[in-house]
C-alpha cells in the first residue's frame, strides 16, 4: 500500500509525488470524468509546530462516534466508513458522486507521538487531531562546556 | 401552431460566469441527488460549511446551493503538507417545474447538506395499475 511519508514534502516538491499526479490528471482527462478516482480519503492538511503536528482531515457526513484513530509510533491511522441511507422501494438515483463505504489512511509522521496525550475534534465536517512530540523524541540541546 | 407550448427544457444559465466580489476559491461539492416518491432529496458535501454559512437559493428554475468557509488558521504552527485547499462552494442545478416551491427544507449536518425539494401535490407519483382485457 501507498504510504505518504510526510516529511518528505517539508520543503522541496516531491518528483515521485508530481509525476503521479500528473499521471492521475492525464488519465482524467483522457476518462472524461470529473473526479480523480483514485482519489486517496479522507485528503488531509498538515500544520507543524514546535512540540506537535495538527492534522485535519476533510470527513464530511460521518458519524465522529464511528471514527477510529490510532497512533502507533509515527504512524497515524485514520478509519471509519461513510454511509448513506439504503433507497427504498420506488427511489432512485438521478446522481451519485459522493463516495461511501470503508476508508483506512495511514500517515507516517515526521516525529513519533506521545499516544496518551493526542486530541481529536470532529466539527462541521472537519476531523482536527492535534498530535504532540514525544517526550523521548524532542530533540535535546547539548551545551558544550569549556574547561 | 403559435400557441404551442416550448416543452424543451433550457439549459440553465451558470451563475459561476460571474465574478465574485470575495477572492477565494470556490469548489463544486460533490451530489447526490435521489428522487423519492414524493420529493427531490439532494446531499452535498460542504466540510466547513455550517447551517449560517449555507445558502440555498430557487430562482425560476435555476436552484444554487452556496456555502462560505472560513479558512483556519493554525496559531503559532507552519503549513507543512496539504492535500486539499479550503475555499467556498457552489453549484447550481436546474429543476424541474413540479416542485413545490414553498416546501423545501435544508439542513446541514457535520459538513452535508441535506435539502429536500417536496414535489407539487399533483406531480406526485400516481400509479396505474395496467389490466388487461
Amino acid at each position: 500500500m501507498f504510504r505518504p511519508v510526510l516529511w518528505r514534502f517539508g520543503g522541496a516538491v516531491d518528483p515521485l509525488r508530481e509525476m503521479q499526479r500528473l499521471r492521475q490528471e492525464m488519465n482524467q482527462v483522457f476518462s472524461g470524468l470529473d473526479h480523480p478516482l483514485n482519489e486517496e480519503f479522507p485528503p488531509v492538511n498538515a500544520w507543524l509546530g514546535e512540540g506537535d503536528i495538527i492534522i485535519t482531515a476533510e470527513l464530511p457526513g460521518v458519524d465522529p462516534g464511528k471514527v477510529d484513530i490510532s497512533v502507533v509510533g509515527d504512524t497515524l491511522t485514520i478509519s471509519g466508513s461513510r454511509e448513506t441511507e439504503p433507497l427504498k422501494e420506488g427511489e432512485s438515483y438521478h446522481r451519485q458522486e459522493r463516495g461511501h463505504g470503508r476508508f483506512t489512511r495511514s500517515l507516517q509522521l515526521p516525529f513519533h507521538v506521545e499516544a496518551g496525550k493526542v486530541e481529536a475534534k470532529y466539527d462541521r465536517g472537519i476531523l482536527r487531531m492535534t498530535l504532540p512530540r514525544a517526550e523521548a523524541d524532542k530533540p535535546r540541546k547539548i551545551s558544550v562546556k569549556s574547561e | 401552431m403559435e400557441n404551442k407550448v416550448d416543452y424543451q427544457r433550457k439549459p440553465a444559465q451558470s451563475p459561476m460566469e460571474t465574478e465574485r466580489t470575495r477572492n477565494r476559491k470556490v469548489y463544486i461539492p460533490k451530489a447526490d441527488i435521489i428522487e423519492t416518491g414524493n420529493a427531490i432529496v439532494l446531499y452535498a458535501d460542504m466540510p466547513g460549511a455550517d447551517e449560517k454559512s449555507v445558502d440555498v437559493t430557487l430562482e425560476k428554475n435555476v436552484l444554487t446551493i452556496t456555502g462560505a468557509v472560513k479558512p483556519q488558521e493554525q496559531v503559532g504552527r507552519s503549513m507543512f503538507y496539504a492535500e486539499y485547499d479550503v475555499g467556498d462552494y457552489e453549484r447550481a442545478f436546474t429543476i424541474s417545474d413540479e416542485v413545490d416551491r414553498n416546501r423545501i427544507e435544508a439542513v446541514v449536518k457535520n459538513g452535508v447538506l441535506k435539502l429536500t425539494l417536496y414535489k407539487a401535490p399533483q406531480a406526485e407519483v400516481r400509479k396505474i395499475t395496467v389490466r388487461t382485457e
